[in-house]
């Protein structure tokens, strides 16, 4: 009967303290938010993250899509060649890139080098007193680390997912032409007939909502830590999971409301 | 106000994190222009009382009085003015290492003037940041070196200017002179004084280094517990009658000061 009552207890215990950071979690948001439209606005900072969002990881996120498109197009061949359906490999290379592949790819990328980093900075500017320098510098940290950071990764991860969509479809063309002996101006033309402006532009959208998660894990994190290096490598792991995790499941959601019909 | 009104004046000050409590009912005074010296024994509650004043972290009962105002219930905008008098030195320094040394002494500077609608260019603050730095002794051309580029002192002096570069009506620091060595840690102290009395501030220091607490300190108070036990001036700290302020002060294992050690 114990175990039956610590076994519950225990579960209660979790189920309050995701409450908590969920609630946490949204007032941090909300805060960061409200900075947006009250001055002042640290211009130098957003374009610094800017920068280092969108432009310093455009490396990894060119060189994973360009791989992804080509796998898909490997695999999909694969399965397709025993109906006969090669033709449709083009088609699934576009939606698939597009819809799916180019921004969970890159949100993952950049939820692995950018949320890792921001969470990794902020957090040891937490412990080694420089949050609280800020505010008795006039500053509010919120607005001076967090907002120009949230901004930036809502901007920068749409623009990187529309690299990776063109990317990859490239690494598709790419596969098929030369490996799979495709013509190179039906491939394009059967591209072009698959794909529709709603298929990149909600792509996009749904970077623009992986960016801003990244950025809010990676901040939240770093802002919360506590307990010198291992509470910063502490933030920095949860910073990661906590992205990855949100971005699949937003992913999920997304996708069940543009999609689903 | 007076010259009687103290500029900073806690009542009741308490603070607890969860069931250990920190700050047990303070009472303090400390009158315009003059340096007052906090000391105590690690976790006794030095930091948590500057903290508290500086908003930092929530008082949980009492009253914090500057100039007469009770900080403590001020809407937020009007406490972030009066914070804005307010220059801190931090123990480890808390520089800025995204930004270089003269980024770092003037972004007191940038913040207020972009509050106040009269920002300087970046040419004005770092010229002014240059004459701050020589005046903690450092030459200007240091304010294009990163904070990680300079030695513990240095780094101090840097956290010094940074502090006095807004010409603040009350100083604080946190243990200035912890892991310096003895020379440097006179040089910061004389540092100190000399720009407390240049700017006419009032200070507040909190310390275990007793050669610091006398150079720095016009008077002197001692935490432990929670409670200030003894209040004087800083010249008796090395002999306040008080049993227990003479345990610590002079180092000695046996005396009312029971340390919480583990066997």
């Amino acid at each position: 009967m114990n175990a039956v009552l610590d076994f519950i207890a225990a579960l209660g215990r979790a189920a309050l303290n995701l409450v908590r950071t969920a609630g946490a979690l949204t007032l941090f948001g909300l805060t960061a938010l409200s900075h947006l439209v009250r001055p002042p606005f640290y211009w130098r900072i957003f374009f610094g993250a800017l920068i280092e969002i969108g432009f310093f990881s455009l490396p990894v996120v060119a060189l994973t899509a360009l791989f992804s498109g080509g796998v898909i197009a490997l695999q999909s061949y694969t399965g397709f060649a025993q109906y006969h359906a090669q033709g449709a490999i083009a088609g699934i290379v576009v939606l698939a890139v597009t819809r799916e592949l180019g921004p969970v790819m890159a949100g993952l990328m950049v939820a692995g080098r950018v949320g890792a980093a921001m969470a990794a900075e902020i957090g040891t500017m937490r412990v080694t007193d420089q949050i609280d320098a800020l505010t008795t510098l006039s500053t509010n940290p919120m607005k001076y680390l967090v907002t120009p950071r949230l901004l930036a990764g809502t901007i920068a991860l749409p623009c990187l997912v529309l690299v990776a969509d063109m990317l990859g479809v490239m690494g598709g063309f790419i596969v098929s032409v030369v490996k799979l002996d495709f013509s190179a101006p039906a491939y394009i033309a059967a591209t072009f007939a698959a794909v529709k402006t709603i298929d990149v532009t909600v792509g996009l959208a749904k970077a623009a909502v992986f960016g801003f998660l990244i950025t809010l894990m990676g901040c939240y994190h770093g802002y919360t830590s506590r307990g010198g290096a291992q509470g910063v490598g502490s933030a920095t792991t949860a910073a990661v999971v906590a992205a990855s995790i949100l971005l699949l499941a937003s992913d999920y959601l997304l996708t069940d409301v543009f999609f689903s019909q | 106000m007076t010259q009687s009104t103290p500029k900073i004046r806690i009542r009741g000050l308490c603070k607890a994190f969860g069931p250990k409590i920190v700050l047990d009912g303070i009472d303090l005074d400390v009158m315009p222009g003059t340096s007052m010296v906090i000391i105590g024994g690690s976790g006794s509650g030095k930091s948590v009382l500057l903290r508290c004043i500086l908003g930092l972290i929530p008082a949980d009962a009492g009253t914090i009085e500057i100039d007469g105002v009770d900080v403590l219930t001020l809407p937020p905008r009007r406490r972030e003015e009066v914070i804005e008098t307010i220059g801190m030195l931090f123990q480890n320094g808390a520089l800025f290492d995204s930004l270089s040394v003269w980024e770092n002494v003037a972004f007191g500077l940038l913040a207020a003037g972009r509050r106040h609608g009269r920002r300087p260019s970046r040419a004005e603050a770092r010229a002014t940041a240059g004459r701050v730095l020589e005046q903690v002794g450092l030459d200007p051309s240091v304010g294009a070196l990163s904070p990680a580029e300079l030695s513990g002192g240095m780094q101090k002096r840097v956290g010094l200017a940074r502090a006095i570069a807004g010409q603040p009506d009350i100083l604080f620091f946190d243990e200035p002179t912890t892991g310096l060595d003895p020379i440097m840690g006179a040089v910061i102290d004389g540092l100190i004084v000399d720009c407390v009395r240049k700017l006419g501030s009032t200070a507040i220091a909190i310390t275990h280094d007793m050669a610091s607490a006398q150079r720095i300190g016009d008077q002197a108070a001692m935490l432990y517990k929670g409670k200030l036990i003894w209040q004087g001036p800083a010249a008796s700290l090395l002999n306040s009658g008080n049993p227990m302020v003479d345990q610590f002060t002079h180092g000695r294992r046996e005396g009312p000061i029971s340390m919480e050690l583990r066997r």
